[in-house]
């Protein structure tokens, strides 16, 4: 890597000679610079679709680590027998590490967002929860179940680890498809360029037949052109990704409840990972068109 | 510097020539004669690597042409100035920059200063020198093109019709030019028509003269 960087430098304070003997052609400039400002563009929505999957599958599966709930529905004077009944159960069951009945202050913090602070928690039918902490291994739930239908009527089991887990997965392979995405763009912005270079080195036929003649070297007539895409690669790729880093900033900002959509953006020294976009356009051009220019340069002998 | 060994040449179908035996000695003087048509720009492509022999062996400073990969057959180019019969300019840049494009292909743009000046005084284009190729006419063009092939003072300078838009006066400048260089112990090798050029050389030096004509290549009959 370090070696085409040099070679990317080199080529960017390197010979203008040669570039004057290749005369411009701008409809080929207009469509790189144009292209690699689009490709950046997204490539930065991209990268922040991947960031922005990546801390929620982050965030879903740590917070709710092997943690399920067990709710308890059952008349007033026999919701404590049943309580004991189902943590004695759990407490033999395979799989689960903790076990224990939430405190009616807990509760009621749990229901203050729909009925306020002051909710007189012990005076209504309302549930007991019971948290549930996993170990290592899990518990099996379809088992749990079957025990607890016939031990504790009253209790249902809510295993929100499992409900989760799709989730979690979908997640991360949204974050795979961002990754996936960058590739393509890079990919066709390779292939955009490829054009692009084609095309100018063709409209130059006759003036690389001249550069020839008097003994140029492939090497040299193929760097006239590298140098100049790999120059508006990078040009346009700085004006795509400012412009995308604009508009993911000018998204509304994550709130607590952040859902997902609320959430794309990029976090602290996140900021700085579009800033590679615009350097690895120009190594994709400057390979592109390299590749591209002694191919036709050979074919053209 | 440069043979040329039982060549054959054909653009695809028909043969152009055959059993083409030349031998560029250094320090040599050529003519190249025929009618149009026969084959000498072909002949002379042949000579700086432009084509390959269809069949034959042409060696350049030694080394078989087909043999050579890309990078040799530019390095061989740099040693042998042409003159094209079309001349072959690239016309966005000045005559100046034009004159030097061999020398700054191959690093040497430092060069260009030392030596345009003179060259363009004895080509007589000392104020057509900002001037772009399109803007010339076709005996200024050749000059030009005379005067780039020099500049890389190079071993072997191969000329396709260098005088065929000049008036008399100017072909015998030229000529000067090309005999002086040819004393310098340059190889000279030129294609022309004209025979008033060939009678001209052979009063100041020693020159041999090869008629291309039904196929073959000869050494020419005793009309001059
Ligand atoms: N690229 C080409 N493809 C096919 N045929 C060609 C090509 N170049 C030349 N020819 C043919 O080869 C023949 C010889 O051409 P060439 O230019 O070598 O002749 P010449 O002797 O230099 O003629 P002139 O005196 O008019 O310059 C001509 O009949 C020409 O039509
Ligand atoms: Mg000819």
């Amino acid at each position: 890597m370090k070696f085409d960087i040099s070679r990317v430098v080199e080529l960017i304070a390197g010979d203008p000679q040669a570039d004057r003997a290749v005369p411009p052609t701008g409809f080929t400039a207009r469509l790189t610079l144009f292209t690699a400002g689009a490709m950046a563009f997204l490539a930065v929505f991209a990268m922040a679709l991947s960031f922005a999957t990546g801390r929620l599958a982050d965030r879903w599966s740590s917070e709710l680590a092997r943690t399920s709930t067990l709710r308890i529905s059952a008349p007033a004077d026999q919701a404590d027998a049943q309580v004991r009944a189902a943590l004695a159960v759990l407490e033999t069951t395979p799989g689960v590490a903790a076990a224990r009945a939430l405190t009616p202050d807990e509760q009621r913090a749990l229901l203050e967002p729909w009925f306020g602070p002051d909710l007189p928690v012990e005076d209504l039918p309302i549930p007991q929860l019971i948290e549930i902490i996993e170990d290592g291994t899990g518990y099996d739930p379809t088992g749990l179940r079957a025990r607890l239908q016939a031990e504790v009527p009253a209790a249902v089991l809510d295993d929100h680890t499992r409900w989760r887990e799709p989730l979690i997965a979908a997640a991360n392979r949204l974050r795979s498809l961002g990754w996936v995405a960058i590739v393509l763009i890079g990919a066709s912005t390779g292939a955009m360029i490829t054009l692009a270079a084609q095309a100018a080195l063709a409209a130059n036929a006759q003036v690389i037949r001249v550069m020839r003649l008097v003994g140029a070297r492939d090497i040299y007539i193929a760097r006239a052109f590298v140098r100049r895409f790999t120059l508006r690669a990078l040009a346009g790729a700085a004006i795509g990704t400012f412009a995308g880093m604009f508009a993911v900033w000018l998204l509304p900002s994550a709130d607590v409840a952040g859902g997902f959509l609320t959430g794309l953006g990029f976090q602290g020294v996140n900021w700085l990972w579009p800033l590679v976009i615009p350097p690895l356009a120009a190594v994709v051009a400057f390979f592109a068109t390299r590749a591209a220019a002694l191919r036709t340069l050979r074919e053209q002998s | 510097m440069i043979d040329l060994d039982n060549v054959a040449y054909s653009y695809g179908g028909a043969e152009l020539f055959s059993q083409v035996r030349l031998s560029l000695a250094a320090g040599s003087f050529h003519f190249l004669t025929g009618p149009s048509g026969a084959g000498k720009t072909t002949l002379l492509k042949l000579c700086y690597g432009e084509l390959q022999a269809t069949s034959g062996q042409v060696r350049l400073f030694g080394e078989d042409a087909a043999m050579m990969d890309r990078d040799a057959v530019a390095m061989s180019r740099r040693r042998i100035g042409v003159v094209h019969q079309d001349c072959q300019f690239l016309d966005h840049l000045p005559l100046t920059e034009n004159i030097a494009l061999p020398l700054t292909v191959s690093g040497r743009e430092a060069d260009a200063e030392a030596n345009l000046g003179d060259l363009l005084g004895w080509v007589g284009l000392r104020n057509q020198a900002a001037q772009f190729p399109p803007q010339l006419s076709g005996g200024e063009r050749q000059r030009a093109a005379l005067a780039r092939a020099v500049i890389m003072s190079p071993h072997v300078i191969i000329a396709d019709e260098p005088t065929g838009n000049v008036d008399w006066e100017m072909s015998q400048r030229l000529l000067t030019l090309l005999v002086e260089l040819n004393r310098m112990g340059k190889t000279v090798l030129i294609a022309t028509h004209d025979m008033n050029l060939i009678r001209a050389a052979k009063s100041q030096v020693t020159t041999r003269v090869l008629r291309l004509k039904d196929r073959r290549l000869m050494q020419a009959g005793g009309e001059l």
